[in-house]
C-alpha cells in the first residue's frame, strides 16, 4: 500500500499541452505513472505526443474520466485559470486533484476549498505551490524528481520541494512508501495532519517523518494530533529558525508574524508531543535511522 | 504588500468606508497646505510601514498651520524601527467617543477567512485576545457566501450596531475586490458624525497582481540591496551575517541558513547574511545577478552556494556557476563554498573541478559546506 497514490492510479494532466506541462508528463510516465490523458479545453480531441506515447487531449476532467476511468489529476494550469480548473474536476467527481501551480491568489485557493467541501469532500486537493506526491515504484503525481530512491517504509510529508528531495536523499537505502508536498502557502488542500492520520493507517508505513518551516501553526497542530491519535514513531524537522520577523522567505506562507509561526514555537510543540527533531536534514535523517535500527 | 495607512485609506474611501478628510504630504510645506485647506486641529501621523510609530513620536496633533508644518518638519526623515519617514499622512482630528476594531485576516487552519471585531478597541488587539478573548469575536468567513455582517456586529452597543455592520460589509467589500489578505481597522472611531475608520492596515495578496486594477507606487524605504535583488526578480531578503547564502527551493534555503547560523556560531562568525532563492532553474544568468547582489553587500566574506539537484541537473548548474564566474570577472572576490546534491551529481562536481577556479571550493555535505564557510568568513584575507 501506500496513501493517496498508487499503482492503480490513473493520472490525467490538466494544462498537458504547456511547456511544463509536456515535460513533466514525460517524467512522470519514466516514472511508471500510469498517465491516461491530458485536458485543455481548447484542445480537446486532439492528440498530444508525449516522448514515444500518444495521448488523447480531453476538453474536460468530466470527458476524461468518462474516456478513461482517471482518478487523479495533476494541474499545471497558469494561476488565473487554477480555480476554475479545479472546481470542474470536482465537480467532476476526481478523487485526487493535485495542483502544482505557483502562485495562485489565495482568495481563489479559499474559494476552491471551500468548493470542495460543499461539494461532501469526494475530491482530495494536493497544493498549490506543490512539488505533488510520490508512491515510489508505484506512482509519481507532480514533479518530485524519479530516481532519489526506491520503496520503502517510510512516509514523508513537507510544505518544501527541496527538502523533501533533500530527506528522500538522506534515506534513499531505506526508501519511501509516501511522499507528499503539501505546498508552502498559506492555505493548502490537504494538511500535515490528513497526511499523517493516512500514515498511520497505513501498513507499508513504519516510520512517519514531518517537514514544517516558518509560518502559520500547522506544525503545532500536527504535534497535538500525533500526541492524540499516532502511534507510530515521528521524526520531524523545522526550517526557518534565522527567519527574520515580517519576512516572507520564498514560499508566500513562511512569514513569522510577531510572535507566531516561529520555527522555535514548532520545534517545541512538536517535542512536547514526543516527537524527536533533527536540528539539521542530516541529524534529522540519523533520528530516522536511529528509530529504524538502520 | 504591506500598504502604507494612507493607501489603505484610499482604498476604504473607494468601496464607501467613512475616513477623516486629509491627504498625504512628502514636505512641510505640503503638509501646512493640508491642513490649511482642512482648517481646524489636525493629525500629523508618519507613513511607515511598522507598528510602534506613536511611541516614537510619529504622531502629532497640531492645532495651527504652523504647528503642522512644524510637525511635519519634524516627523519626515524620522527613523522608526529602521524605516526612514518619507511622507506624512494630515487628517482631521475627530473626537472619539468610542473606539472599535474590525478585521478580515486568513484563518490558516480553517482553510477559509476569519472576521474578528471588538467593542473593546483602542489597545493592542493581540492583548484583547490574551486578557480578554469574551471580548474578541471571531468568525470564520465562507468565501462563496460572505460575510453575515449582522453577526460580527453583534457585540457592539445597540445603537451603532446597523453601522458598524454597514463598515463590516464594506470592509468584506475591500478585501474581496483587491484581493488583501489582511484588512484591519484600528480603531473604527465612534465620533459626532458617526463611525469613522482613523486608522488602518492591508496587505495584499502579491499572488493576485496580475489582476489588480490598482497600482501603488511602492516607495523604497528598505534595504539597496534588496531594491537592487527585486529589480532583478530575484527571491532576496538582506540578513546581517557575513555569510552570503543562494540556494534552490525556499525551504532548502531556509534550511541553509539554520545550518549556517550554526557553523558561524561555532567558529565566531557573524553568520547568514542573506535568503536568497533562485529556484529551479538556476541558469547562469540567475546565478551571476544572484551572485553580483551578494557580492554587493560589503559584510559578505564567503558565499554558500548549495543546491540539490532536482528538476535541475547538477551539471547544469555547475555550468553556471563556472559561467557566472566568467560574466563576473573581477568582480567575484571572495569565496565560494558549492555543495551538490541529486539529479547527475557527479558530472556536476566534475565540470568544477574540470573548471578549478581559485576561489570555488567543493564540499560534498550541506552540514560540512557550511563549516567550511564560516572558516572562510573569518579567515585572514
Amino acid at each position: 500500500m501506500a496513501i493517496f497514490l498508487d499503482e492503480h492510479s490513473r493520472v490525467v494532466v490538466s494544462g498537458i499541452t504547456g511547456s511544463e506541462g509536456a515535460k513533466h508528463t514525460r517524467r512522470m510516465l519514466a516514472a511508471g505513472t500510469n498517465v491516461v490523458g491530458g485536458v485543455n479545453p481548447r484542445k480537446a480531441g486532439q492528440q498530444v505526443e508525449i516522448g514515444t506515447v500518444t495521448l488523447p487531449v480531453f476538453g474536460s476532467v468530466a470527458d476524461a474520466i468518462a474516456a478513461t476511468d482517471a482518478d487523479v489529476c495533476v494541474l499545471f494550469v497558469p494561476p488565473p485559470f487554477v480555480e476554475d480548473a479545479v472546481v470542474e474536476a470536482v465537480d467532476a467527481g476526481i478523487g485526487l486533484a493535485v495542483v502544482i501551480t505557483e502562485g495562485v491568489p489565495v482568495h481563489d485557493t479559499a474559494r476552491l476549498w471551500a468548493h470542495a467541501v460543499a461539494a461532501g469532500g469526494r475530491t482530495r486537493i494536493i497544493g498549490p505551490n506543490c512539488p505533488g506526491i510520490v508512491s515510489p515504484g508505484k506512482s509519481n503525481a507532480g514533479i518530485i524528481p524519479d530516481g532519489i530512491t526506491g520503496p520503502g517504509r517510510i512516509g514523508l510529508v513537507s510544505k518544501s520541494g527541496t527538502l523533501t528531495y533533500q530527506l528522500m536523499h538522506e534515506l534513499r537505502d531505506i526508501g519511501f512508501s509516501t511522499c507528499v508536498g503539501i505546498g508552502g502557502d498559506p492555505i493548502v488542500g490537504t494538511t500535515h495532519i490528513d497526511a499523517v492520520e493516512a500514515f498511520e493507517k497505513d501498513p507499508d508505513t513504519d516510520l512517519i517523518v514531518l517537514i514544517g518551516e516558518i509560518g502559520g501553526d500547522a506544525e503545532e497542530r500536527a504535534a497535538e494530533f500525533v500526541r492524540a491519535n499516532v502511534s507510530k514513531p515521528v521524526v520531524g524537522y523545522v526550517a526557518g529558525f534565522t527567519a527574520p520577523e515580517g519576512r516572507t522567505m520564498g514560499h508566500a506562507g513562511a512569514i513569522v508574524s510577531g510572535s507566531t509561526g516561529t520555527a522555535s514555537a514548532k520545534k517545541a510543540a512538536l517535542e512536547a508531543a514526543g516527537i524527536r527533531v533533527g536540528r539539521t536534514p542530516s541529524e534529522t535523517a540519523a533520528l530516522a535511522r536511529e528509530v529504524l535500527g538502520r | 504588500m504591506d500598504l502604507f495607512e494612507h493607501e489603505a485609506r484610499e482604498l476604504f474611501e473607494k468601496h464607501g468606508i467613512p475616513v477623516p478628510r486629509g491627504h498625504v504630504a512628502t514636505d512641510p510645506a505640503g503638509a501646512g497646505a493640508v491642513a490649511a485647506a482642512l482648517s481646524g486641529p489636525v493629525v500629523v501621523k508618519a507613513q511607515v510601514k511598522t507598528g510602534g510609530r506613536g511611541k516614537a513620536g510619529g504622531v502629532r496633533v497640531a492645532h495651527t498651520v504652523d504647528d503642522a508644518e512644524q510637525a511635519a518638519d519634524d516627523i519626515l526623515g524620522m527613523d522608526i524601527k529602521g524605516h526612514t519617514v518619507q511622507r506624512v499622512l494630515v487628517t482631521e482630528a475627530c473626537d472619539i467617543a468610542e473606539e472599535y476594531y474590525v478585521s478580515f485576516l486568513l484563518d490558516r487552519a480553517g482553510r477559509t477567512f476569519l472576521a474578528m471585531a471588538s467593542a473593546a478597541g483602542g489597545m493592542d488587539i493581540e492583548e484583547v485576545a490574551a486578557t480578554r478573548p469574551e471580548a474578541l469575536v471571531r468568525l470564520p468567513v465562507d468565501p462563496l457566501s460572505g460575510v453575515d455582517a449582522a453577526a460580527v456586529a453583534a457585540g457592539f452597543p445597540t445603537d451603532v450596531r446597523a453601522e458598524v455592520a454597514g463598515v463590516v460589509e464594506k470592509l468584506w467589500e475591500v478585501f474581496v475586490a483587491e484581493d488583501c489578505t489582511l484588512v484591519e481597522v484600528n480603531p473604527l472611531a465612534r465620533t459626532a458624525a458617526g463611525v469613522v475608520a482613523l486608522d488602518g492596515k492591508i496587505t495584499l495578496d502579491d499572488n493576485a497582481a496580475f489582476r489588480r486594477t490598482v497600482s501603488f507606487d511602492d516607495i523604497a524605504d528598505g534595504d539597496p540591496l534588496e531594491r537592487e535583488a527585486q529589480a532583478k526578480g530575484l527571491n532576496y531578503v538582506k540578513l546581517d551575517g557575513d555569510i552570503g547564502v543562494i540556494g534552490n527551493g525556499a525551504g532548502l534555503v531556509m534550511s541553509t541558513l539554520d545550518v549556517v547560523a550554526a557553523a558561524a556560531a561555532e567558529v565566531g562568525a557573524r553568520g547568514p547574511a542573506n535568503f536568497l532563492d533562485i529556484g529551479g532553474g538556476a541558469s547562469a544568468r540567475v546565478m551571476a545577478d544572484g551572485l553580483s547582489v551578494i557580492l554587493g553587500d560589503p559584510r559578505v566574506r564567503s558565499v554558500f552556494v548549495n543546491v540539490f539537484g532536482g528538476i535541475t541537473a547538477c551539471d547544469a548548474v555547475a555550468a553556471g556557476i563556472v559561467r557566472s564566474l566568467e560574466i563576473l570577472g573581477d568582480r567575484a572576490a571572495k569565496p565560494l563554498v558549492v555543495r551538490l546534491d541529486g539529479n547527475n551529481v557527479t558530472e556536476g562536481r566534475r565540470i568544477l573541478d574540470e573548471a578549478a577556479h581559485p576561489l570555488v571550493t567543493v564540499v560534498s555535505t550541506m552540514d560540512n559546506a557550511a563549516r567550511k564557510a564560516a572558516r572562510l568568513a573569518i579567515a585572514e584575507v
